[in-house]
């Protein structure tokens, strides 16, 4: 596959757009062991924002509290607030299962289910919401399958058990099953980290098309793929006493090329990380 | 001594590993290997002789009654003519009934111990359940006696009242005592380890599964449901296997508790027995021909529990097997 | 697309009430398992008393008394039992783990198999090959039964535990040039102690109260120890001939046995778990 030379998506002129969604001081623990400290960001609608740092300074756990993912582990908890369109997802009496269908994730590895067929995988979420009329399931699963460049090598095989794909059609195949739901925000964990060059650029492509609809965030370590792929870039790093902290968010064009803080500038130039 | 080279030429751990096995052994480990050996034999040899004595033991009634011994439904000493149907019905009865209890129980004990207990309940809890298994069966059916039964037999007579018209509810009663009374005692006895062996199951589903469904928006119960349970549906048959294998060769717990007929009656109330049951009340007072005949009992006892565990076993190898070489 | 708030309603009702009955579920469990220990501790302890341990039965209709002879019986049986049984098993469960291979394999799976025989069938095979030879029932056969019982389920623990100890251990022995079977005794064993310790006292907590094989072959004796060639008393044995009889003053002292049995079940149960957590601490 030739890959075309494409502009870099932060070089692409972004008219300029609202917060879709807003962190608040937001602070997150395992146990009494802090993992974030008051971070305060707002991501822009139908944006790509990246999230980048060196391991360990809790770019995933910042994700996995955005989609209320966090506190599924025991003893984890979290203060602050996350604004989605306005409404917090953290006040008291609101439905984590409503917020996760509003805000989808994509993991680092692909997870399809494996008793469940390419088909099944993607409609899950689906069924999930009560719809089940075989007609209307077919159309939605097609719809998400091709938002994931995922149709055309599936169409036959709808049936066939999700595991038995490659891991980059096993990833794209996990994009199609988060979208298939229609939420507002995708959030993706490093999401070709187990993936080789090929099926890692293709999830780039897909990235960049999908942001047309979805507000997308992605955590990577790796910051080419950042500077390829988002328009606004977020360096965390992790403090004195482990937690981690927002240092700066801004354009990536900006972030990237003239960072404000000097300790952003150390990690884009590899002085550590 | 070559070891130094050895060590140094050897790359792989399994390389240095072989190479030190080939050096001259000492005396000690000839003797030490037999030794070993010959235990480990004595397994397999006590195996084979229980076949074949039992076989030989139960062999005149074998070639007396032929395949009719398991079709007939009488037992008389005094004629000499032994049937093993309502024994075989009788542990058959039992045993589904155990597990038409201990079957759900048990999955909703493992699934709230491996998913939904609170961190500080689980190590607890799990450790009562397991006691359950290491209660002794004469215990149990002592309890059955003198606690179970006098509890049952009002809700019996209820039943036999208002259900009547079921033919699994028709009176007479008689004490608490019978085939309902001895499947619950078997239920409680398979319950352990049945919940046990899905636990286990349940604990080996990676995270990300779980994770991936809850990231779709499912409830709890849905995530459970769609994702952790599908995933280890072998390992869940396999405990149901396993469970009903410890249900099949129950003794005491039941035959304290079964009462003590031989017809073949789809009565829950009535009294009934068991293979096991049977051996074990009628043995010593046995002769002659009765005591070939309850020797094939036991042959008969012996072949399904056999078979029954090794599934069981296999299923659970498989299950293992499956999950960690080409888990998701 | 917004799925409709009934569906959701729903949703979360089925979600409270499965896992409302899963809780349940394992009330029950539990509960069960109280009821019928703590039964058995309000109803035993009621009837025990030193004399229970120190005397020996009463004729019938005379109160009081005690189980002495199948207290002594069941230690005889359970100490008998595991001199036959242990040793075997622990090298039978050194071959599986130490030498494995073909033969191994074979021994792991009747292993496996024989701790799916049921007790009765062993009790009847130890009835055929030993009680009708010597003519008698006696302890020594009640013994051989229970060691049978015992036997497979001793290899395998031993087994599994000695595979635990981590390979690098036998390695860097065998390369100090000791010899293999030294290495197993010395190095191996050791290491593995804690679980094979706890493993037999879990096997020896488990055949103390079996009763079935003992039927056909130590039959029980209600005058004392007479010799391995005799027949022998036994606890599990006598709580259940006194429950099933009809008379009271037996069922209450069935009642004390039985609180005997689950308190001996009890203590190996928890040092085990304390010996365990010990080891691994």
């Amino acid at each position: 596959m030739i890959r075309e030379e494409r502009t870099p998506q932060s070089e692409k002129a972004a008219p300029h757009s609202g917060p879709c969604i807003v962190s608040e001081g937001l602070g997150a623990w395992y146990g009494s062991l802090q993992a974030l400290r008051n971070i305060s960001m707002s991501i822009l609608a139908k944006r790509v924002t990246a999230v980048i740092g060196p391991s360990g300074c809790g770019k995933s756990t910042f994700i996995r509290c955005l989609n209320r993912m966090h506190e599924v582990v025991p003893a984890a908890r979290v203060s602050g607030k996350v604004l989605l369109d306005g409404e917090d997802v953290y006040a008291p009496g609101v439905d984590p299962v409503e917020v996760r269908r509003r805000v989808g994730m994509v993991f680092q590895k692909p997870n399809p289910f494996p008793t469940m067929s390419v088909f099944d995988n993607v409609a899950a979420g689906l069924k999930l919401n009560g719809l089940r009329a075989p007609g209307g399931l077919a159309e939605r699963v097609e719809k998400a399958l091709r938002q994931a460049a995922l149709w055309d090598e599936v169409k036959d095989k709808l049936k066939q058990g999700g595991a038995a794909l490659s891991g980059g059609q096993q990833q794209r195949l996990c994009i199609a099953r988060a979208l298939a739901v229609e939420p507002e925000v995708l959030l993706m964990d490093e999401p070709c980290s187990s993936l080789d060059p090929i099926a890692t650029a293709r999830i780039e492509d897909l990235v960049r098309e999908l942001c047309d609809r979805y507000t997308i965030v992605i955590v990577t370590h790796n910051m080419q793929q950042a500077a390829r792929v988002s328009d606004m870039t977020a360096f965390f790093l992790m403090g004195q006493d482990r937690a981690g902290e927002l240092i700066e968010y801004g354009e990536t064009q900006q972030v990237f090329t003239n960072p404000k803080d000097e300790r952003t500038e150390a990690y884009i130039t590899g002085r550590f990380g | 001594m070559d070891q130094p080279q050895a060590l140094e030429q050897a790359q792989t751990p399994g390389k240095v590993w072989r190479s030190l096995l080939r050096r001259p052994a000492s005396p000690g480990d000839g003797l030490f290997r037999v030794t070993t050996l010959l235990a480990a034999l004595s397994l397999l040899g006590l195996l084979l002789a229980m076949v074949v004595y039992l076989f030989g033991a139960a062999w005149p009634a074998i070639a007396h009654f032929g395949m009719g011994f398991l079709m007939r439904s009488t037992w008389d000493p005094v004629r000499e003519v032994f049937g093993a149907l309502p024994a075989i019905y009788g542990t058959l009865v039992t045993s589904a009934l155990a597990m038409l209890v201990a079957v759900p129980v048990s999955l909703g004990t493992a699934i709230f111990l491996a998913e939904l207990a609170p961190g500080w309940l689980r190590a607890p809890a799990s450790f009562l359940v397991e006691m359950l298994a290491a209660i002794p069966s004469v215990v149990l059916g002592l309890w059955g006696i003198f606690v179970m039964a006098p509890v049952l037999q009002p809700v019996e007579r209820w039943l036999a009242e208002s259900l009547g018209f079921v033919p699994f509810f028709r009176g007479p009663v008689f004490g608490g005592v019978g085939f309902l009374a001895g499947g619950l005692i078997l239920s409680v006895m398979a319950l352990p380890i049945i919940t046990a062996v899905a636990r286990d199951a349940i604990l080996t589903v990676p995270a990300s599964q779980r994770e991936a469904m809850l990231a779709l928006g499912a409830t709890r119960w849905e995530a459970i449901r769609h994702a952790v349970l599908p995933y280890t549906r072998s390992g869940l048959v396999a405990a149901s296997i396993l469970g009903l294998g410890r249900a099949l060769g129950e003794t005491m717990a039941v035959t304290m508790v079964i009462g003590n007929g031989y017809r073949l009656t789809a009565r829950l109330f009535a009294p009934g027995n068991t293979m096991a049951s049977k051996i074990a009340t009628q043995f010593n007072e046995a002769s002659g021909l009765e005591t070939n005949a309850l020797v094939e009992l036991a042959l008969v006892l012996f072949a399904v529990a056999l078979i029954v565990n090794v599934v069981g076993r296999l299923l659970v190898r498989w299950t293992v097997a499956r999950v960690a070489g080409g888990g998701h | 697309m917004i799925a409709s708030a009934r569906t959701h309603a729903r949703r979360k009702a089925t979600n409270y009430i499965m896992i409302a009955l899963c809780g349940l579920a394992t009330l029950a469990a539990v509960g069960v398992l109280l009821l019928v220990v703590g039964y058995t501790l309000l109803q035993g302890i009621a009837y025990l008393n030193l004399g229970f341990v120190t005397q020996t039965a009463r004729p019938l209709g005379e109160p009081g008394g005690g189980m002495r002879h199948e207290i002594v019986g069941t230690i005889v049986l359970v100490g008998l039992a595991s001199a036959l049984g242990i040793p075997v098993g622990l090298l039978a469960g050194t071959y599986l783990s130490e030498f494995g291979g073909r033969v191994g394999s074979v021994v792991r799976l009747v292993a496996d198999v024989l701790t799916g025989i049921p007790s009765v069938v062993v009790g009847i095979f130890v009835y055929v090959v030993l009680v009708r030879p010597m003519g008698t029932f006696s302890a020594l056969s009640g013994a051989v039964a229970l060691a049978i019982i015992m036997l497979p389920v001793v290899a395998r623990t031993t087994e599994e535990m000695m595979k635990l100890v981590p390979q690098t251990y036998r390695e860097a022995a065998l390369a100090l040039g000791i010899p293999r079977w030294r290495v197993i005794v010395s190095v191996v064993v050791p290491g593995a102690m804690v679980g094979i310790v706890t493993g037999s006292m879990l096997a020896l907590a488990r055949i103390a109260g079996e009763t079935a094989p003992l039927i056909f072959t130590a039959l029980g004796n209600r005058f004392g120890f007479a010799g391995l060639d005799e027949p022998i008393a036994a606890l599990p044995l006598q709580i259940w001939r006194y429950a099933v009889s009809p008379y009271d003053t037996w069922h209450q002292q069935a009642w004390a046995a039985a609180f005997l049995l689950v308190m001996l079940v009890l203590v190996i149960s928890v040092l085990v778990r304390w010996l365990t957590a010990w080891r691994r601490g």
